[in-house]
């Protein structure tokens, strides 16, 4: 005769681990003065150039480097070595976005005090990776002009979970007839109040606003630095 | 789909609370799934279905509670359900949400279990010992 079934109370985070190696992560990325900034998006929406041309800029003024995931092959990372920083390649074989433990593992032989920005790009894909913290400072959401305007309201929780969205790609605006307002207005019917930038990484435009924003974010992340 | 990984995170937590238990048999697992979380109801059942089957609980359920997503409207000075996820504002004065009240709960909240039978020397002393913990 089996004991009758009963009821136990348990409260647990089904995804605790997850969540305190982010924060153990968080923490040492504050300790080390590193503002550590993540980018979410679907596949091709131009993240990688996007990234590119952020490392090749800032590069002359501070010290940066890139975690890159992708499910296969190394070649954004071989990409964004062409900004001459530090890249490392998170190949994620069958998983679909990052988890903090393999942040955790590919910084192991990195010196974080060496840092002054880095940058997490994580696999493309819209949906996973909202549900994983990876202690990151800034996260960053892009969709790309050729996407589509509804974008932020197929896809809402990402844009919850992210701090700052970007549309991509605005040079080609005209050619996609791509509506700008209504683009605005879903990001913000799903995140009132969100920032919102947009630019082109091919022709520098609402680049600067980027780096601009950056520099605050750096400011606030650290109010030490000069 | 990371689905399956959070599935199986769920049977390695329900193992867990089982082992604590003395090797109960878990038959039900209770969660609280808020739409912030990120992960699918649906998705995250039959993932489960899929999971269980080489867990040591191949006939355990999901019980799901879905959590509705929560403000409290600056504008009605109260409490609101938002409108959708899609429409995040107050449904009574429009007013856009922006102090959100949770709504990423992704959590194990209770487990129906059997315990143990009484049958095995070392699950008498086992029982024995934790009532003279308590």
């Amino acid at each position: 005769m089996p004991t009758e079934t009963r009821l136990v109370e348990v409260r647990t985070k089904i995804l605790k681990e997850n969540d305190r190696v982010a924060r153990e992560l968080r923490q040492r990325f504050r300790e080390a003065g590193v503002l550590v900034v993540s980018l979410v998006s679907s596949p091709g929406s131009g993240k990688t150039l996007f990234l590119e041309q952020t490392l090749t800029v800032l590069r002359r003024q501070y010290r940066v480097a890139a975690l890159v995931g992708d499910l296969a092959t190394d070649n954004d990372a071989r990409r964004l070595a062409r900004a001459e920083v530090p890249v490392k390649q998170i190949v994620t074989g069958t998983v679909c976005h990052l988890e903090a433990e393999m942040v955790q593992t590919a910084l192991v032989d990195w010196q974080l005090n060496e840092l002054d920005v880095l940058f997490i790009e994580n696999v493309g894909n819209l949906v996973c990776p909202a549900t994983y913290d990876l202690g990151e400072a800034l996260r960053v959401v892009l969709f790309s002009v050729t996407e589509g305007e509804d974008k932020p309201l197929k896809y809402p929780t990402i844009f919850h979970t992210a701090d700052v969205a970007v549309i991509t790609k605005i040079d080609l605006a005209a050619a996609c007839d791509f509506d700008r307002v209504e683009a605005r207005q879903s990001i913000q019917s799903v995140r009132p109040g969100m920032r919102m930038l947009e630019l082109s990484a091919k022709s520098g435009a609402g680049m600067s606003e980027w780096l601009q924003l950056l520099e605050e974010r750096r400011r606030e992340w650290s109010p030490a630095v000069p | 789909m990371h689905e399956l990984s959070i599935a199986l995170s769920i049977l390695e937590i329900a193992a867990e609370e089982a082992d604590r238990r003395g090797g109960a048999l878990v038959k039900a697992i209770h969660l609280r799934l808020g739409p912030l979380s990120g992960v699918v109801a649906e998705a995250l059942v039959s993932a489960y279905e899929l999971a269980r089957e080489s867990s040591p609980f191949p006939e355990s359920v999901l019980v799901i509670d879905e959590v509705p997503l929560k403000t409290f409207c600056a504008m009605c000075q109260q409490d609101r359900f938002v409108v959708s996820i899609q429409q995040m504002c107050c449904p009574e004065c429009g007013a856009p949400a922006i102090d959100i009240k949770g709504g990423d709960e992704l959590e194990i909240t209770a487990m129906a279990i059997q315990d143990p039978l009484p049958g095995g020397q070392s699950s008498l002393l086992q029982s024995k010992s934790s009532s003279h913990a308590n």
